[in-house]
């Protein structure tokens, strides 16, 4: 079995909890890598996505974008409570640049 | 001059030869390789960048509705309502191969069918507000998913992109016009050698000649005096 993991501030993922995702509450960025490290080794049902929300993955994005070479789990930011900073964004634009050489969008 | 030392025989010359056509294929290959990983690498981009925008704006509402509600419960309750989901879902994934490289495939299911099921509360206490978050929330949760995929997909194509531009181009600029070179030297050495060889071979003919005229020349005085 796979599973989902929400990673955010306790009043975002609290509505993630009612879909049935796996909610981990934490308050700062530096629980939120502990976290992230964490969820991202479990071998016996492991967490094949990952969300984060944007505004804790901005300190720790050098630990969000070792994932980003491995097939799985693949960690997606999700805008915050106070609404998209962008960050997601610049997922896509660091993937195009990588590729394409520059951004082209 | 090239670069590294060869040593112009015949054998590295046709091993070099060998080398080269390989690598031209392979260049060739990996070319095509590259380029159909862009086409499908910009499909994804444009997905993404789609689907990254309806996720945006659906979690936005969402929280909005979540905000509002918070604000008309009090939190003890909106905790309690929330605590004991009763949806819940199941995650497949399988990976398939884009030009080879292993991309994730998600499929859920969620266990209740019924879309009323997303409200895990009874409604005499909870606000309207946040049956109206919990509504857009599971909305937002299928392209949710397909977000996760496509922007993972994406990801792992960039990596294989570069990789592939970079073997192409160190093939192109590296690889192959040194392996040129080092052909044109040996074939270039090669001949100069035969020539060598040859040249070689006309003095020793012309000194044997000389030596033999010399001789017949020597030969036919001592007849002349003997005669004469």
């Amino acid at each position: 079995m796979y599973r989902i993991a929400v990673i955010g501030g306790a009043d975002s993922v609290i509505g993630f909890k009612a879909l049935g995702l796996d909610c981990f509450a934490v308050s700062d960025a530096q629980s939120a890598r502990r976290k992230l490290h964490e969820l991202a080794r479990i071998e016996e049902d492991p967490y094949v996505i990952i969300y984060l929300e944007e505004n804790l993955a901005e300190p720790i994005m050098d630990e969000v974008r070792k994932y980003s070479a491995q097939p799985s789990p693949a960690i997606i930011l999700i805008p915050g409570r106070d609404g998209p900073i962008g960050l997601g964004q610049s997922a896509l634009v660091s993937a195009v640049e990588k590729a394409v050489g520059s951004n082209i969008l | 001059m090239p670069k590294n030392a060869v040593t112009p025989t015949r054998m590295v010359l046709n091993q070099l030869k060998g080398r080269l056509k390989t690598a031209t294929r392979g260049h060739k290959l990996l070319k095509d390789k590259r380029d159909e990983l862009m086409r499908q690498f910009m499909d994804v981009v444009r997905r993404n960048k789609e689907l990254r925008q309806r996720v945006e704006d659906g979690l936005t509402e969402a929280f909005g509705a979540l905000t509002v509600a918070s604000a008309v419960m009090s939190p003890e309750m909106l905790n309690q309502a929330l605590m004991y989901p009763r949806q819940s879902v199941e995650l497949n994934m399988a990976f398939k191969s884009v030009m080879s490289v292993s991309v994730p495939h998600y499929d859920f299911t969620t266990k209740n069918a019924d879309p009323g099921e997303i409200y895990p509360y009874g409604f005499t206490q909870t606000s309207g507000e946040l049956d109206l978050a919990m509504q857009s929330l599971s909305r937002v949760f299928g392209d949710m998913l397909e977000l996760a995929q496509v922007e993972k997909t994406m990801q792992l194509l960039a990596e294989e992109i570069e990789k592939t531009r970079r073997r192409v181009n160190a093939l192109e600029y590296v690889m192959i016009p040194e392996m040129e070179e080092n052909i044109k030297y040996i074939s270039m050495k090669l001949s100069e050698n035969e020539n060598a060889t040859k040249v070689r071979l006309m003095k020793v003919k012309d000194m044997v000649l000389k030596q033999a005229i010399e001789q017949r020349r020597a030969d036919s005085g001592r007849t002349t005096e003997a005669l004469g």
